[in-house]
This record gives structure tokens, sequence and C-alpha cells, in this order.
């Protein structure tokens, strides 16, 4: 229950995420040259969305509307207990947890795909089909990835095993890497493939509808995903946590440098269009990941460490 | 003072509504909203939905037209909300006072669904970035 509620679940993740997304603010801020937001910015927002007037429209389907934000935080919070676990405790596994984490990053799509459709909002109504065609663009891409990993290490499904067992400076993981981290960028809606929300076109799209504290629990959501995500990158292709003091801080400095990746590539691009997306995705993506899983297999079978 | 306003003075997220103004607010607003003045230092950041927002920012005297649109954008706005009347006309319809259309101001509009909204004015032909600026601050520092 500690874990789940305090230490490494609910309350730090939450902290820490909400942290996450006041350095994604602040770094978008100096790349344009302005101070930007104070360090508690993104405590008020939550603090004042909770604080807010719940609006529910009328044609809304009620029951999944409200459900919708909950579903898709309980979904995300579990993966990131479950990798905090991995970096500090190693020892305590169970078999098969990459699949198990596969499935819950998809939860908070799916979740947000469910809530928008049901709010009755044209706005949103739009922004569910491209997120869906977003969520099928980039999901291929991320499980391919991930099977090069799988590969590497020798067929193993563990977490904490593969971040053992990984080697980080070969061709294929590189290449896997650098595609899970624009599939990442792609879950966390970051602007080349915001498209769902294109504050421009159709006004922040899936999540028109929602107000006050389910608007608070979107925002948690969001913040939490950007802990949980960028720290799954770090233990599937980046070596994880070691042990110790000295091992924590160097998992900390592996997710900075993904963190910062991240708000780079979303300061230096502009939005691409869902079919953009697609072919991105499924072609150029799909081309670089079959050659890391042609590079691996060679690897594995000659015995050369460094494909 | 409730921790609502006290968080909704930290945050407020604004809201840009246009009810017949000439654009010259609006532009304004626009530029306001750029990295030279950079308003996120305040934590003040435009959303495309008024059910987002914690500010109207309001141009134009109102039109026949564009009154039950008022309306309606402030109904859907989550409460608690502050309306701020930006530029001459919003405030007491400027030149356009004699207008036939005219059905304005913004405050005579708000207050006929909601007797008690927050409403603030900040004058001018158009205001100047700063103006509202420090016309948002005043009128937060009093709430």
């Amino acid at each position: 229950m500690f874990w789940i509620l305090i230490f490494p679940g609910f309350l730090f993740t939450v902290c820490f995420g909400l942290i996450a997304s006041w350095i994604v603010r602040k770094v978008s801020a100096l790349v344009q040259w302005r101070v930007g937001p104070p360090l508690f910015q993104p405590f008020y927002d939550v603090v004042k969305l909770i604080g807010k007037e719940i609006l529910v429209p009328q044609e809304a389907q009620k029951a999944v509307f409200m459900a919708a934000p909950l579903v898709g935080m309980a979904g995300i919070l579990l993966l990131s207990t479950m990798l905090w676990r991995i970096a500090f405790v190693p020892a305590k596994p169970f078999v098969g947890d990459i699949i198990v984490a596969i499935y819950l990053m998809v939860l908070p799509s799916l979740a947000l795909i469910l809530g928008s459709s049901a709010s009755a909002s044209p706005h949103a109504a739009i922004g569910t089909s491209r997120e869906m065609k977003l969520v099928m663009g980039y999901e291929l891409s991320l499980v391919l990835a991930f099977i090069v990993v799988i590969i590497k290490t020798g067929g193993t499904l563990n977490l904490a095993e593969i971040a053992q067992n990984t080697t980080v400076f070969s061709i294929s993981n590189i290449l896997a890497f650098l595609v899970a981290l624009l599939c990442i960028q792609a879950k966390l809606g970051f602007v080349p493939f915001d498209i769902a929300e294109a504050e421009t076109e159709v006004m922040s799209g899936v999540m028109v509808e929602y107000s006050g504290a389910l608007l608070a629990f979107w925002k948690l959501t969001q913040a939490i995903m950007l802990v949980a995500l960028p720290l799954f990158l770090v233990t599937v292709f980046l070596g994880g946590f070691g042990a110790g003091l000295a091992g924590v801080l160097a998992g900390l400095g592996k997710y900075v440098l993904v963190l910062v990746l991240l708000i780079l590539i979303k300061n230096t691009n502009p939005r691409v269009r869902i079919d953009q997306a697609m072919k991105f995705f499924w072609v150029y993506c799909g081309i670089a990941l079959v050659a890391a899983i042609i590079l691996a297999i060679t690897g594995n079978y000659y015995g050369i460490i460094w494909l | 003072m409730s921790w609502k306003i006290w968080s909704l003075k930290k945050s407020p997220w604004v809201y840009h509504v246009n009810t017949g103004a000439c654009n010259n607010c609006d532009i304004e607003i626009v530029a306001l909203l750029t990295p030279k003045f950079d308003v996120e230092r305040f934590g003040i950041k435009l959303v495309g939905s008024p059910r987002h927002a914690d500010a109207l920012l309001v141009t134009g005297g109102v039109t026949a037209q564009a009154a039950p649109r008022l309306r309606e954008v402030y109904r859907q706005t989550s409460k608690p909300c502050v309306v701020f009347c930006i530029g001459a006309c919003a405030c007491d319809k400027g030149i356009f006072a004699t207008g036939y259309h005219m059905v304005g101001p913004v405050d005579k509009i708000i207050r006929e669904i909601d007797p008690n909204a927050i409403i603030a004015y900040v004058p001018g032909c158009p205001p100047k970035p700063e103006a509202i600026i420090s016309g948002v601050v005043k009128a937060l520092s009093v709430l």
C-alpha cells in the first residue's frame, strides 16, 4: 500500500511528473528567449482545476465521460509504479512484464479516445479520430522496437533482466531507441505529433469538453506519462538504473537526457498532418526497424555484440 | 480568501472572445501573448475552449448578433471565472455607442445572466499590451 500510494506510486510520481512538466515549459521558454513560468506553476494549475466547477455536456454519455480520466490515470499510474519498482528493487520481478507494460501504456490513449467520443462535441470527434489513427500509427513501431531489444537480450520478457543484459551501444539498439523516442513523442502528444489536440485547429481536440477536476485528472495523467514513458525507455534501451546511489543518479541522468531530447524535438519542429505521421511511422520507422531486427538477429547468430 | 480564488490568481487561463470588435484590441491581445511580453511568467495561458478558461478577454461592444453567443460562452465557462472587458468598446461601447445594432456593453449582457459576475475593465482604444497586463494584475490583486 505504501508502495502504491506514497513512495514510488501516486504522490511521488505526481510531484515528479509536475516538476518534469515544469521543466518542459521552462526549457521551451528559454528556447524562445523568455523567462517562463515559476517552479510551482503546474501545481497551481492542478489545484485551481480541482477547485473549479465540473460541467458535463447535455448530450454526453455521462458515465463514460466521467470515468475515462480515472481509467487513464489508473493505468499509467500502475505502469509508473511498476517501473520505479524495477528501478529500485530489481530482485523481485514477475515473468513477462514487458507485455503488461505495453498494454498499460495504451490505456491512457484508449481512455482519452473513449472519454472524448463520449463528450458529443464535433471538435472532440475530430480529435478522437486523429488520436485513433495516431495510436495505430505509432503502436506498431513501438512494439517492433521492443522486439529488437528482446532479440538482443536472448528472448527474455522480463524488464529487470532486459535492463541488466542490454547492450546500449549497438547499432540495432540505437536505431530502436531513436524510433521509440519518436513514438513516445507521439504518445505524449508533443509538438510534431500533437495532431489530436492541435490547439490552433480543433481547440485542444480530445479534451475540449473537459473542465474542472476531470481536466485536472487529464493533466495529472499527462504529468505521470511524462515520468513513466521516458523511464520505460531508460529501462528498456539504456540499461536502466544501477545498484546503489550511483546507479540511481545514473538512471536519473539518463531520464533527464531522454526528457531533454523530447523537449528539443518538440521545440524545433512544426506539426505534421495525420497522413504524414502515419506514413512516417509505418514506412520510414518501419524500414529502420526491419533493418534493426535483421541486424540484431545476425549479431546474435554470429555473436557480434555491436550489431 | 478561499483556496479556489488563491489558485485562480496564480494560474488564470484566458479565452479570447470577440463580440464585434474592429480587430484592433484583438491584435493587441495576440501581441500580448507573444514571447516578447511572456505572460506565462504569471501563469497566464491562452486556451482553446471556454470550459478550460478562468478569464474571458472580451473585446468589442456587443452587437445584436454576438449577444446570445456571449451569453452562451459565459454559461460554458466553469465558475469561478473573471470577465475582462478589453478596450473602450467593451467597457462602454466606445465610438459605436449610438449604433443601431449595439446592445452592449459587455457588463450589461453578462449581468443579465449572472448578477454576481466578477467584471474588470481595461479602457483604451486599443489598450497597449502593457496596459492589459497592468489591468489584469491590478484586478487579480483586489480579487
